[in-house]
């Protein structure tokens, strides 16, 4: 499904992702992780359009699609959720999602119909997945964060997705709702043979639901295999014990 | 229930049981409900209104003379018995400068106050607007001040007629003395808009026509309020006039003097500046009050007319301040406004209009006559040159051109003006 | 022209860009502290100036004309004014830090009426030429000309108040508090600054360059009414050509248009192949033909940097639930609509005129809040599609076209104008955006201006009255109302569509908007070319309802009362256009007619309503219902 080349991005210097392969099967859950400033939210703009590689390519099924503007890679199938939740605040949880269910239909430029016309059973539908029904007429700005993470991910499925990424889909959730999410989540690339590449922090997430772990440091990828295997790494058991002394100096560069 | 504005239509005309007892409703519309409250009973009115709208605030360097000026006259009128038996009353209103405001105004004074007749103004477009208003509502206009020939020619309608000396009349008055000069390479600085414009393009003309062909000009555009001294007092060095025309006033003139003289642009250049004269214009350069330029203006120290003293004193009795330009442009207009009135015998319009034609009122300047041909007065300027005295600028070889002499002729104006 | 001459045009440039950098260093200053679009920025240098001349006058009084009354005049003038700029941001400014931040502007923008007022009232309406400078006073032959010896020295002033505050903000603790606020305002605040003393400190600093290059102007220019208008468009130019925040930046800039209007005066009237091009005329435009070919190729400015990446919490206007418009919304649009039908009744014409203004102002400012408010986008220049409506209206008509026709052509002109400018704004975001508007808007006026042929120049057109059977004021007036009624109702219907949605999407949050596959940039121009064609329809309306149309139809004050509308309205207020218009034009009519000094008093009024409403009249009301509701 996804595949990526050789990817490198440089800010000023500083090889923020740096000769980057990798791929991401169909209905496979893969983590991306790494100390903070390793270059996984770089990676991800680097996938969904945000940024322009430098080198190395981003294949989508087999076509390349760096170098594409973000909300034509996000026509091509590419769903994605923020580390920050991103969702529109001035809207409802309900109107949320009409406009994500208008911009698939490629409606979004409409202006002599009703938003309102939008079939609401799919919005419910789609909000009861992600367990957020009860909140559909809820003003998106109040939410509480657990909540706005899921109506966000409600909204990247809106897209249906061929590939998700979800860019620490858990961080600041409490432990049962988290996995509840990640469960959503892995569902998802079952039933619907998606593909969903994540960041994560939390390593009980990671190892219990990935499929398949790469380890980012300083940009560069320095193990990738089942999650027991690269649990067992020595390089990333070093990584992650060194990571207290490095991560105030590493938090300045590497993040865009 | 999204779609409110077909519902809101269909509400129309369905009673409204809703809205007892929401006061927050009564509340929304407040405000819409304030314009109706803003009206006051009306009075019956037992005085003649004049309608009088001007910049106040966007000019008062000269409006507030202008004010006063009207003050006066009104003073004199009613003291003198009023017009038809009433007393005369101003309405006065601030344009804000811009013809969209004046044109509210002046619907305010025409419904609301209705006023005999309309007066004042200060920049050209407002004047021109404000006449156009004036075809439209047909309702007599006295512009006071705006000095674009537009308004009495090629924009020139029935119910307008103004009492300043136009920018043609007075570049013309300048002409003369500027050709008897012969010089053949002219610098012409000007505030860019039609005002300066039209004074570039009358004084090019008028030269052409009185000297003869030879001449050069080289013309300087600066932005009204703007003018940057340094690049063009060097840029008009660099182009070696042998003389200088000009049309700056206010805050850029001074800008232009002090630093013309600094660099010594104006060292053995005779310098023709319109309106130079004028003590709104000249009295803050204080000292540094340009000497020897050829400018048109007002000698109020000077002129020992009777009609000019008894203004002067019961101007300077009242306000305790010498009269400005904007004094007698003020007091002429109330005068000129009056008379008509009395001549018409009436309020109604269309009498005051044809009241207004040929009309011959008493100014501090001495009589003038509104042109029927062209329906602008006869009011003239004073011509003379600069010099100091005691540290303030003054006129002197000050002599008073009688505006009749620098109208075009009848068949002129008739090719200009549509009839 | 000799070298010799272009040589000293370019030390003329200098000075004057000297003058120019002087003012625009407070206003970037306290741009990239507090983030306030300072308005008052002008009125504090004109406000310099004149304290300068009274202060100077004063101390010649008791210590004899001379050096030290007029450079004592100038430090203690510098002062007064800081001390100005910090009662107004301690008394004013402070209490909006939460509020959108545009309200701020409207704040400012009453502070420059009151300031007006002020001077008028203190040291009245004839301009005050002040001494020359002691010491400072001759000239100095350069090349064969004489050069003003003042023009030096501010030419070395200038560099000497760039070095001064590049060393405060590199090596001070206070500048480094001001480098800390400027690039991370979270961060500061972590860092436990405290923010509150910083802002006024920082404003106190930008008044002080403000009053500082207001007194030192003295001895090139009489203290007069005009100068805050006259500098403030300028020092915006300066500093968002330099970079928002950018000192250097802000040098830099000051130069460039320094020297381009010094070189445009130098050139004179040229003739190439043929065409005489005006060069000195243009110098009314420059600085704003400068700023928009800086901005197409730098978005930044030349030293800015680009700000945080959109940051994702949301600003406070962008938080508030708009809500979708119900029943109750739909009977007070009802009620409206009949108190609306029924204004010829009330009492006059006057009435109905004023109704008139005030429909096309309501269409106007829908028009902006729409661009604002739904978009986004801040817009400082949408004058320029309201005044290109009413031109294209008036030149249709004095071309012998129906009214009927003139009404449309006014839309489509307006809409074709948006679509070519908004192409480039839609580039670029936040004040740099507003800035482009603003120079867009001033590209269109000077055209307008100066086109004397078509637009008939400064003195505009005439006698663009209604057709027949509309001549009358009321019968004008329904016309007005069924046609503003037809464009309002389009407008909110627009809001409700999926555009209108997207278009608030993309407001809202940019990244997850484009993470749904909208285009955003394609839907914030189509966004912006609509408001632009509503502005137009308001404008060709204006154009018949006055029966005259001139420069100032587009010119920055209509941009800036737009704006004034729209945030007393509300930004997200379905009334809120209406209220706002009501306001505002309610409030000029009356206050007008009330007293002498009704600028100051209409902004004393804007600022108590801003103070009391920070989220706008129809916010504050939206807001009381639903309060309402769930008590």
């Amino acid at each position: 499904m996804l595949s990526v080349d050789r990817l490198t991005r440089v800010f000023g210097g500083v090889r923020a992702v740096d000769d980057v392969s990798f791929s991401v099967a169909a209905g496979e859950l893969v983590a991306l992780i790494g100390p903070n400033g390793a270059g996984k939210t770089t990676c991800f703009n680097l996938v969904n359009g945000q940024l322009v590689p430098d080198t190395g390519r981003v294949l989508l099924d087999g076509a390349r699609i760096d170098g594409l503007s973000a909300h034509s890679i996000a026509r091509r199938g590419v769903g994605r959720t923020f580390q920050v939740a991103a969702t529109f605040a001035s809207m409802t949880v309900r109107e949320n999602l009409r406009v994500a269910m208008l911009a698939r239909a490629g409606h979004e430029g409409r202006i002599s119909t009703l938003a309102s016309a939008v079939d609401d059973d799919a919005v419910d539908t789609l909000l009861a997945r992600v367990g957020c029904l009860d909140l559909a007429d809820a003003h998106c700005a109040a939410l509480a964060y657990g909540n706005a993470k899921r109506v966000e991910l409600a909204l990247a499925l809106a897209d249906r997705p061929r590939l998700l990424l979800m860019d620490e889909p858990t961080a600041g959730m409490a432990t049962r709702s988290s996995a509840r999410l990640m469960q959503v989540a892995s569902d998802l690339a079952k039933l619907d043979a998606i593909a969903v590449l994540f960041t994560e922090h939390d390593m009980d997430v990671v190892f219990g639901f990935a499929d398949r772990v790469i380890v980012l440091d300083h940009g560069r990828i320095i193990a990738q295999g089942t999650p027991d295997a690269v649990r067992a790494d020595p390089k990333v058991r070093e990584v992650y014990l060194g990571e207290g002394a490095n991560t105030s100096t590493r938090k300045q560069s590497g993040r865009q | 229930m999204e779609d409110w504005a077909e519902a809101g239509v269909a509400c129309v005309g369905l009673g409204l049981p809703n809205f007892y007892g929401d006061r927050m409703l009564v509340c929304r519309t407040a405000f819409v409900l304030l314009l109706a409250l803003s009206s006051s009973a009306p009075v019956i009115a037992q005085t003649v209104k004049l309608g009088e709208l001007n910049s106040y605030k966007v000019f008062p360097a000269f409006l507030e003379p202008y004010r006063k000026g009207m003050e006066l006259a009104l003073d004199e009128v009613n003291a003198a018995g009023g017009v038809l038996g009433r007393k005369l009353e101003i309405v006065s209103r601030d344009d804000g400068g811009t013809p969209g405001d004046a044109v509210r105004v002046a619907e305010e004074l025409v419904s609301r106050e209705r006023v005999a007749m309309l007066m004042g103004t200060f920049p050209s477009n407002v004047g021109l607007a404000i006449a156009d208003f004036a075809k439209q509502r047909k309702i007599p206009f006295l512009a006071a001040e705006p000095l674009t020939d537009k308004i009495v020619w090629e924009s020139g309608n029935k119910y307008t007629y103004r009492l300043r000396a136009s920018t043609f009349m007075q570049t013309a008055m300048l002409v003369p003395e500027a050709a008897k000069l012969g010089k053949k390479r002219w610098a012409i600085v000007y505030p860019n808009y039609e005002y300066g414009q039209s004074a570039t393009a009358a004084f090019k003309k008028q030269m052409n026509l009185l000297q003869g062909g030879g001449l050069e000009f080289i013309e300087l555009a600066v932005p009204l309020g703007k003018i940057d001294p340094g690049p063009v007092v060097q840029a008009l060095q660099d182009a070696k006039p042998d003389a200088i025309f000009s049309s700056l006033f206010g805050a850029d003139l001074a800008r232009f003097v002090r630093e013309g003289q600094l660099r010594g642009l104006f060292k053995d250049k005779p310098v023709f500046n319109l309106l130079g004269g004028e003590p709104e214009y000249l009295d803050p350069l204080k000292d540094e009050a340009p000497v020897g330029w050829y400018v048109t203006g007002y000698p109020w120290y000077a002129i020992d007319t009777p009609e000019h003293r008894k203004f002067r004193d019961a101007y300077q009795a009242r306000f305790n301040d010498y009269p400005r330009l904007g004094s007698v442009v003020g007091y002429s207009t109330v005068i000129a406004a009056a008379a008509a009135i009395k001549k018409a015998g009436s309020t109604d319009p269309e009498k005051i209009v044809a009241a207004l034609s040929g009309l011959q009122f008493a100014t501090p300047f001495g009589a003038v006559t509104f042109r029927a041909i062209d329906h602008q007065s006869t009011m003239g300027a004073y011509v003379g040159r600069t010099a100091l005295k005691d540290g303030k600028g003054i006129m002197v070889d000050w002599r008073y051109a009688d505006g009749a002499d620098y109208l075009p002729s009848d068949a002129d104006v008739r090719k200009m003006r549509p009839q | 022209m000799s070298l010799a001459s272009f040589l000293l045009q370019l030390l003329n440039g200098l000075s004057s860009a000297s003058a120019l950098f002087l003012v625009s260093a407070g206003l970037t200053l306290i741009f990239g502290v507090t983030r306030i679009v300072n308005f008052a920025h002008g009125s504090l240098y004109m406000l310099g100036a004149y304290c300068a001349y009274g202060l100077g006058e004063f101390l010649a009084g008791h210590l004899g004309r001379g050096a030290v009354s007029f450079w004592a005049g100038v430090a203690l003038a510098a002062l007064a004014v800081a001390l100005i700029g910090a009662l107004i941001e301690v008394l004013l400014l402070k209490r909006l830090y939460a509020a959108p931040e545009l309200l701020q502007l409207t704040a400012t923008f009453a502070v420059v009426l009151i300031v007006r007022d002020a001077a008028l009232a203190i040291w009245g309406a004839e301009d005050l030429l002040g001494p020359r400078a002691p010491g400072f006073a001759g000239t100095v032959v350069l090349l064969g000309h004489a050069i003003p010896q003042y023009d030096l020295f501010l030419i070395v002033v200038g560099p000497l108040v760039l070095v001064a505050l590049t060393w405060l903000v590199t090596r001070t603790r206070f500048g480094v508090l001001i480098r800390a606020a400027s690039e991370n305002r979270t961060l500061t605040a972590a860092l436990g600054i405290d923010q509150v003393k910083l802002f006024t400190a920082v404003f106190a600093l930008g008044a002080l360059l403000a009053g500082l290059a207001g007194a030192l102007q003295l001895p090139r220019e009489p203290a007069n009414l005009g100068m805050d208008l006259a500098i403030i468009a300028d020092a915006f130019v300066v500093t968002v050509v330099g970079g928002l925040g950018s000192i250097p930046g802000a040098f830099l800039a000051a130069l460039l248009i320094g020297l381009t209007k010094a070189l445009c005066i130098a050139l004179g009237n040229v003739e190439i192949s043929g065409i005489e091009i005006a060069f000195p005329r243009l110098t009314l435009v420059a600085e704003f033909v400068v700023m928009a070919i800086v901005l197409a190729v730098k978005p930044h400015g030349l030293l800015g940097r680009p700000p945080v990446p959109p940051s994702s919490t949301p600003l406070p206007e962008q938080r508030e639930l708009v809500s979708a418009p119900g029943r109750r919304e739909a009977w007070v649009a009802a009620l409206l609509l009949a108190l609306l039908l029924s204004v010829p009744w009330w009492r006059d014409d006057y009435t109905v005129v004023l109704a008139t203004d005030i429909l096309i102002a309501t269409l106007f400012a829908a028009s902006l809040q729409f661009l604002v408010g739904t978009g986004g986008m801040t817009s400082f220049g949408h004058a320029a599609y309201f005044g290109v409506g009413a031109y294209a209206a008036a030149i249709a008509v004095k071309a012998g076209a129906p009214m009927s026709a003139a009404l449309v052509v006014a839309p489509v002109a307006a809409l074709i104008a948006a679509i070519v400018f908004g192409w480039f704004c839609v580039r670029l975001s936040g004040v740099y955006l507003a800035m482009l508007t603003l120079a867009f808007a001033q590209i269109v006026w000077s055209i307008a201006f100066q086109w004397e042929s078509v637009t008939g120049g400064s003195n505009g057109l005439v006698g663009i009255w209604p057709t027949e059977w509309l001549t009358g004021r009321v019968r004008y007036y329904f016309f007005t109302l069924a046609l503003v009624a037809v464009a309002m109702g389009a407008l909110l219907r627009i809001g409700r569509s999926p555009f209108g949605f997207a278009l608030r999407g993309v407001r809202d949050s940019p990244l997850r908007a484009a993470a749904l596959g909208i285009d955003v940039r394609r839907t914030q121009w189509k966004g912006f070319a609509l408001a632009g064609l509503f502005a137009g329809v308001a404008g060709g309306l204006f154009a018949f309802s006055k029966g005259s149309i001139s420069p100032e139809s587009l010119a920055i004050p209509r941009s800036v009362d737009a704006l004034v509308m729209v945030l007393l309205g509300g930004l997200n207020a379905l009334f809120g256009p209406l209220l706002g218009a009501v306001a505002f034009t309610w409030l000029t009519d009356t206050l007008a007619r009330a007293t002498e000094y009704w600028r100051a008093l209409l902004g004393t009024m804007i600022l108590v309503l801003v103070l009391v409403f920070p989220m706008g009249i129809g916010g504050a009301f939206a807001r009381l219902v639903r309060w309402r509701l769930r008590t």
